[in-house]
């Protein structure tokens, strides 16, 4: 968790551990279609996690419930590309399933946006 | 492997608008969740940069987007990400535009024109948005008629006025902006 790495440093010095190092050294995910809001479930059938970084471990773990992959990145203190490059490996060992790409449709349907105005007014 | 859980739908609505004119403020103020921080770490190269051979000595820069959490129901999430404060970094408006049902562009009469480059980018990529108008302390009094010439808005473009530290006030934002997308759609 982040408060035993906290040690490590202080936020002038920056963190220790470079992004990269945790995706050994690729800056572009193997799964292009991930953006800001993809959401990212963790699957029923997993394999082994033990074999897992803990950063990938720490990423199935948040998404028992369906996150976006902005939530993840956030949570994780990582930078969005190297959260989309972790999440890519899970969903090529297919540890994670992501929600399907947006499409243009969802957002213009009347049902669909009058579901977005309740659910508004609810909060 | 087949996997059979809802895995819901996810939108966005951007919150746009010059430097200090409260988008964060907005999205604390509806977000279900404490805002969340994510970074964008980008070379100076910025493109066709496939292994990291080379990268240590080029100029990095770190973009920072908040956004916020609205679950709509177990289906339907909507994301709320303000734009990143310095308008050289459009690339990351692109990506943020991508699903996003509709904009805010927060406005502040005492800086109008830094209110400018949200609106032409959201009038050239056709995504509906409301002007929302934050109520400063010290905020020249005025007409939205004379905010609407001021920015030389479409008659069509709803202008409402906002406290965006109030939850119930940027709900209203909310509503105004989905209400007019819905409206866009039937053609009204």
């Amino acid at each position: 968790m982040a408060g035993d790495r906290d040690w490590w440093f202080d936020e002038a010095a920056g963190p220790l551990i470079r992004p990269y190092a945790m995706t050994r050294g690729r800056t572009r995910p193997g799964a292009p279609n991930l953006n800001l809001v993809t959401q990212i479930r963790a699957s029923r059938n997993r394999s082994d996690l033990s074999q897992l970084t803990p950063e990938h471990q720490e990423i199935v773990d948040l998404c028992h419930r369906p996150l976006s992959v902005a939530e993840i990145a956030a949570y994780l203190n990582v930078p969005l590309v190297v959260a989309k490059i972790l999440i890519s490996d899970l969903l090529e060992l297919g540890d994670v399933v992501a929600g399907a790409p947006f499409q243009t449709s969802d957002i213009v349907d009347t049902k669909f946006l009058q579901a977005v105005l309740d659910g508004i007014r609810r909060i | 492997m087949s996997d059979t859980g809802v895995i819901p739908t996810a939108v966005k609505i951007v919150i746009a608008g010059g430097f200090g004119v409260g988008k964060t403020t907005m999205v604390n103020s509806v977000s279900e969740i404490p805002p969340l921080r994510t970074e964008e770490v980008l070379t100076e190269a910025g493109v066709g940069v496939d292994d990291m051979a080379g990268i240590e000595g080029k100029e990095t820069t770190t973009v920072a987007l908040d956004f916020g959490r609205i679950t709509i129901s177990p289906r339907v999430v909507l994301y709320l990400f303000g734009t990143p404060g310095q308008n050289r970094f459009w690339f990351m408006w692109d990506e943020l535009a991508v699903g996003a049902l509709g904009a805010v562009v927060l406005v502040d009469t005492r800086r109008l024109d830094s209110s400018f480059p949200s609106i032409d980018f959201f009038e050239n990529r056709d995504i509906p948005f409301v002007v929302a108008v934050n109520r400063f302390e010290g905020g020249f009094p005025h007409t939205d008629e004379q905010v609407r010439q001021a920015l030389d808005l479409d008659s069509n473009v709803p202008i409402v006025s906002c406290d965006v530290r109030d939850r119930e006030s940027s709900k209203d934002v909310l509503i105004a902006l989905v209400q007019y997308t819905m409206d866009q759609l039937a053609g009204v």
